[in-house]
């Protein structure tokens, strides 16, 4: 028995004060405790009966039919959940080896001196909000985005190609695409300050005994480093994608907000959270609100899975 | 394994490792710099005195920002005071008497699940929570959201450091004859608060930029207001708005607000790092 507080509670001197006020004080901080629960029973609960009136009315055709008519009064999902996915897969892919360069650059090669200024830069990248990033996007990123890349690629592509259908679009540099690469630059620090810290908890041994083998750098990293860390580094990269997947502002500014099933890389598109943010305070009908919190709710199942996983395979690497 | 080629192409994969590696931090680093450049060029130039003096303007008059940052640090205040009170306990409970009951698991993977929700998603329970019952968009609401995201994070941080804090420490106040409910007070959170308030800027650092989830709890007002019962201004908010409008003199507004709270939240960020460097390791 060597857990701190069995020895706290055969402490000798004890009034009937101190158990009082011990006891309150425990009481007090199970309760904030259960709090959390609380809220996020809460939040499930709240979602679940606000969005009731668009499930009732529209069944499971809210998850597969794309049409997003407040006129009409008809919603659903399957566009915004589509965006979502695409989107947020999309900036996985850009982000993950380039994060995992920079964490393996700065647990490998990095010169000493410049390890911490390096460090911050890239925490200061995530730090910076994402309204920030969606203005940046919009103004600054986008026109470039759509003179640099955009309008080559479109003029570059044979008529009647798969490759024409895919950069079909209105060249502003609003679309699926480049809000893609505006969640990667967000998503990059975060999985990168994970990887890292995994990097970091590799004995030196381990990697020391194949570097005496004769491995080069890439090598090591290769056939030593990421299988050692590999189940953290399927969580860090969850952890990631759980981001993409709610991040709101800095999309709602640059993928355009069209609804529907985006057509071409290049098209305007939208996710769940941006419709949300866009749609919600000037919602009128009560059937508009519902499916927009209904929205919310297939938002929450898809993160909550992700970390779940995530969580699953971080703990697991924990306990090994 | 002798021979030239195998050797060569070794070779070449590392050096092409390495350069990728120096390419993708360098990238990195070039667009925290674009970002930060294109804040500054287009922020400075919308920045004056006015912009902290005059409320928000119509479109086409005179104005600053003085309500949205009022707005703004209301609620940041008041959704922080509840934050800490509240996740200091929490994070206490796991720390001094979870330890590794089922319960404390649960509530450490709820902490989990509530630290990355997606920030929206707590803007729409506040509202099914709050605006709607109370029929009315209100600070108040906005500061619930902003607690409920910084919660969290508090959660995290006094729990880690809390189990940094040795054994002999606790050991050595209870020895001395003082109840728990003290011992945790005056000792560990004492020797713990570097490490706490660094929890609390991080949460602070988190939520002052937080756009999403006031959006449809604070909303939005165009008057200087201290009631925080009513809709209340605030910057992100504002940004939003006036970053979309059509309006040239709203945009400058927007980059100004948007360059306050870049060098706000970044200011708090790098002094929350530097004060964790701080303690001298032994």
């Amino acid at each position: 028995m060597s857990a701190e507080t069995d020895q706290v509670e055969t402490a000798p001197a004890r009034t009937a004060k101190g158990v009082v006020f011990d006891r309150t004080f425990e009481a007090l901080c199970f309760a904030a405790a259960t709090l959390l629960l609380t809220a996020l029973g809460g939040l499930i609960v709240s979602l679940a009966i606000g969005g009731w009136p668009a499930f009732r009315t529209f069944g499971l055709r809210f998850f597969y039919t794309s049409t997003w008519d407040p006129v009409q009064e008809v919603y659903g999902a399957s566009g915004a959940i589509v965006g979502t996915l695409i989107t947020s897969a999309l900036a996985l892919a850009f982000a993950l080896p380039f994060a995992l360069g920079v964490a393996i650059f700065l647990v490998e090669l990095c010169p000493e001196r410049l390890r911490r200024p390096i460090g911050t830069a890239v925490e200061l990248l995530a730090g910076i909000p994402s309204i920030v990033y969606g203005m940046w996007g919009l103004f600054v990123f986008a026109p470039w985005f759509a003179k640099h890349v955009q309008m080559p690629a479109m003029m570059a592509s044979p008529p009647g190609s798969v490759w024409e259908k895919l950069t079909a679009g209105v060249p502003n540099g609003a679309n699926i695409l480049s809000a893609s690469l505006i969640l990667a630059i967000m998503i990059l620090p975060f999985i990168a300050a994970t990887m890292r810290e995994l990097l970091l908890t590799i004995p030196p041994a381990v990697r020391e005994s194949a570097y005496g083998l004769g491995s080069t750098t890439f090598e090591v990293i290769r056939k030593v480093s990421i299988p050692y860390v590999r189940s953290g580094a399927v969580g860090a990269i969850m952890l990631g994608l759980g981001r993409a997947l709610g991040e709101t502002m800095a999309v709602t500014f640059i993928i355009g907000n069209a609804h529907g099933f985006p057509s071409s890389l290049f098209a305007s598109g939208a996710t769940i959270a941006s419709t949300i943010a866009n749609e919600f305070a000037e919602a009128t009908g009560e059937l508009h609100t519902a499916s927009l919190v209904a929205l919310g709710l297939v938002l929450f199942i898809i993160t909550f899975a992700v970390l779940a996983l995530a969580r699953l395979l971080i703990g697991r690497q924990a306990h090994s | 394994m002798s021979a030239g080629s195998p050797r060569l192409s070794r070779r070449a994969a590392e050096y092409a490792f390495l350069v990728f590696c120096w390419l993708a931090t360098g990238l990195a680093l070039v667009a925290l710099a674009a970002i930060l450049w294109a804040l500054f060029k287009q922020g400075v130039g919308g920045l004056n005195l006015a912009v902290f003096t005059r409320s928000t303007p119509a479109p086409g008059s005179e104005g600053g920002l003085l309500n949205a940052i009022l707005g703004s640090v209301m609620m940041c205040v008041v959704a922080m005071a509840g934050a800490v009170a509240v996740g200091v306990m929490a994070g206490t409970w796991l720390a001094e008497f979870a330890k590794d009951s089922a319960y404390g698991k649960v509530v450490r993977f709820v902490n989990d699940v509530l630290l990355s929700a997606p920030s929206i998603l707590v803007g729409l329970f506040v509202y099914e929570l709050l605006v709607r019952p109370m029929k009315g968009f209100s600070g108040y609401a906005g500061a619930a959201a902003l607690a409920l995201l910084a919660i969290p994070v508090i959660v995290r941080t006094t729990e880690d450091v809390l189990r940094l804090q040795p054994v002999a420490l606790r050991e050595a106040s209870v020895a001395l004859g003082a109840p728990v409910w003290k011992t945790i007070l005056a000792v560990v959170w004492k020797a713990a608060q570097g490490g706490m308030l660094t929890g609390a800027l991080l949460a602070f650092a988190r939520i002052s930029g937080e756009t999403a989830p006031l959006l449809f709890t604070a909303l939005n007002n165009q008057f200087l207001s201290l009631d925080l019962g009513k809709p209340t201004a605030n910057l992100p908010v504002v940004i939003f708005q006036y970053a979309l409008s059509a309006y040239d003199d709203w945009r400058r507004l927007a980059w100004a607000g948007a360059m306050l709270i870049a060098v706000a939240v970044l200011a708090v960020t790098i002094i929350a790092r530097l004060s964790t460097r701080e303690p001298k390791r032994s």
